[in-house]
């Protein structure tokens, strides 16, 4: 699968990753070469094969709805670069 | 352990092992096999053991100086994941291995190195640069625990915690002569562990031999409340297993293991390897798994499809690396990420992406889900004839710094015996088989779900019977 300048930007505004413009080009390359192995896969046989999620498919695991860890909003508060009165802070998303 | 018992018989104490072990690390700081050394918090935890040796019983590990890789969460301990987006990064917590290692008294001296968020396979992806291997410090450890295995084979620690999620413990045990655990997916918990690829993760252990890995295994596995997908089921008994005879197993060689691309003396060491088996009383059974050529294109599919996801966290907003002056909340994420990434985490994110988005997510994401199902099938069908299946646990001998660190693609061709193990969330083990060029060959044996006792007794009969284990990189004592 060969992938170009356009559809790497279009990825990387889906992963949030700042891209240059003399980037692109290149990371197409090395995409478009991984995505030759991943075509790899269209040999296989599946037909009929369920895909498999999880290696051994365990049901979901089940415990009370009751709070078990304490409060430790300070401690998880404090790794932020920017926190105030128990809130995270973030740039202006509206002027 | 030697050492454990040296410790009980009042011949050494745990302030003296751990004292040996700092300055060991500090002697061989051209391996940079450490993030950090943590002298302080290692000698205040040998003193605490060197009291719980004087009651009894005291644990098996009590006393005995360890690295963690630095994927696990240290509370109040820098834990990096050898990225810059988690450079300053100080867990408010414990990982569950970082604790129940703590709860038997082991002594951590430190975080190993590792490649970034643990994607690679030469430990050459580390934001504090590569790791050597001490076999021939030209030459990579292996990856991505790579640091963890350094430590061990230099005699720096006798064993070191580390994870696997495509051969991450295997390989570079292979690679250092060494011996590495990856066991069942769910045997041991993965709170703490910093998340690469969530479904394939596995942690575990590395060390000089099988029983040694026995020792620390039994320790660290077991059901984690705070782990969704860890096993709830008793754990064997490890070390009981380990002395029964080898008469009657029956080994699988999986042809399709010693196919192109295998190097001849990787090949032969494995093969006189599987030779002493049968002096061991295993029988030997030709095994096909027909679908193995599939595991290296469904694993980098899947692989960074949980990764792009499980990355995501990483904004600038809560923890970690920001970066500075942002314009807006987007340039705040993509600049933070731009930044704080490496060049191959990046491209598995953006792989991932491609194939999770909107048009492709069928013909990759779920295609390779569908790949996984025949892969782990095959072990099942192999596994109603065989109780092991053997091959190398990598194509070559450990290649040299910068050698393929520029093509992505020969990177992940090392993973081409490795990856299929943990797409089917199986155990295995890398034992030390022979040498090929001076180097150390891994011989691997997998076993079937929570198998591990199968494994570590087939592993310790073969290391009461050969030496290979005990070889040691040129000056180490």
């Amino acid at each position: 699968m060969s992938i170009d300048a356009a559809t790497v930007r279009h990825i990387a505004r889906l992963a949030r990753l700042a891209v240059g413009e003399n980037e692109l080009a290149p990371i197409a390359g090395e995409l478009s070469r991984v995505l030759d192995l991943a075509d790899q896969l269209g040999a296989a046989q599946i037909d009929g094969v369920e895909p498999l999620a999880h290696p051994h498919e365990q049901t979901l695991a089940w415990r009370p709805d009751a709070v078990t860890e304490p409060d430790r909003a300070d401690a998880f508060l404090a790794l932020a670069p920017d926190a105030r009165g128990g809130l995270y802070l973030v740039p202006k998303v509206l002027e | 352990m030697q050492l454990a018992q040296a410790l009980r018989e009042r011949k050494t104490s745990a302030t003296e092992l751990t004292r040996q072990a700092l300055a060991a690390a500090k002697n061989r700081v051209d391996l940079n096999a450490l993030i950090t050394l943590d002298e302080t918090g290692a000698l205040a935890a040998a003193e605490r053991a060197d009291t719980a040796l004087t009651k009894n019983p005291a644990s098996a590990l009590a006393g005995i100086p360890f690295a963690h890789k630095d994927i696990f969460c240290t509370n109040g301990l820098r834990t990096t994941c050898a990225s810059r987006m988690l450079d300053n990064f100080v867990p408010p917590y414990n990982a569950t291995v970082v604790d129940k290692l703590a709860a038997a008294q082991a002594v951590a001296i430190g975080k190993a190195n590792m490649d970034e968020f643990a994607m690679g396979s030469s430990n050459e992806n580390s934001f504090y640069g590569p790791v050597k291997n001490p076999w021939d410090t030209a030459r990579v450890p292996g990856g991505s625990s790579g640091g963890s295995a350094a430590l061990v084979a230099a005699g720096i620690v006798p064993f070191a915690t580390g994870t696997d999620t495509g051969g991450s413990i295997r390989q570079p045990a292979a690679f250092c002569g060494i011996t590495g655990l990856k066991p069942t997916y769910g045997r041991v918990s993965r709170f703490g562990m910093i998340a690469f690829a969530s479904s394939l993760d596995t942690a575990s252990v590395l060390a000089r031999s099988a029983e040694d890995c026995a020792q620390v295994l039994a320790a660290m596995a077991g059901h984690d409340g705070r782990d969704a997908t860890s096993a709830d089921r008793a754990v064997d008994d490890y070390l009981a297993a380990l002395a029964k005879p080898l008469q009657g197993l029956r080994i699988g060689v999986a042809r399709e293991y010693f196919g192109a691309g295998i190097d001849a003396g990787v090949a032969a060491a494995v093969q006189a390897a599987l030779k002493q088996y049968e002096k061991l009383g295993a029988t030997l059974v030709d095994v096909s798994l027909p679908n193995a050529a599939l595991a290296i294109p469904a694993y980098y599919v899947i692989a960074p499809a949980e990764a792009s996801s499980n990355l995501a966290r990483y904004d600038g907003v809560r923890y970690g690396y920001a970066a500075k002056e942002p314009k807006s909340l987007e340039d705040l994420y993509t600049r933070t990420r731009a930044e704080g990434f490496g060049a191959e985490v990046k491209r598995r994110i953006l792989v991932g992406t491609y194939a999770l988005s909107a048009g492709y997510y069928d013909a990759y994401y779920l295609r390779a889900q569908r790949v996984r199902r025949l892969i782990a099938n095959d072990f099942a069908e192999a596994f109603k004839t065989v109780d092991l299946i053997a091959g190398p646990t990598t194509p070559t001998v450990a290649f040299k710094l910068g050698e393929k660190n520029s093509d992505p693609l020969a990177m992940y061709a090392e993973d081409v015996n490795t990856v299929a193990v943990n797409l089917a969330g199986l155990p295995a083990i890398s034992l030390p088989a022979g040498f090929s060029e001076k180097l150390p060959v891994g011989l691997q044996l997998i076993a079937p779900a929570f198998e591990e006792a199968r494994l570590l007794n087939a592993a310790h009969q073969f290391q009461l019977a050969s030496d290979w284990h005990a070889h040691k990189p040129e000056g180490v004592a």
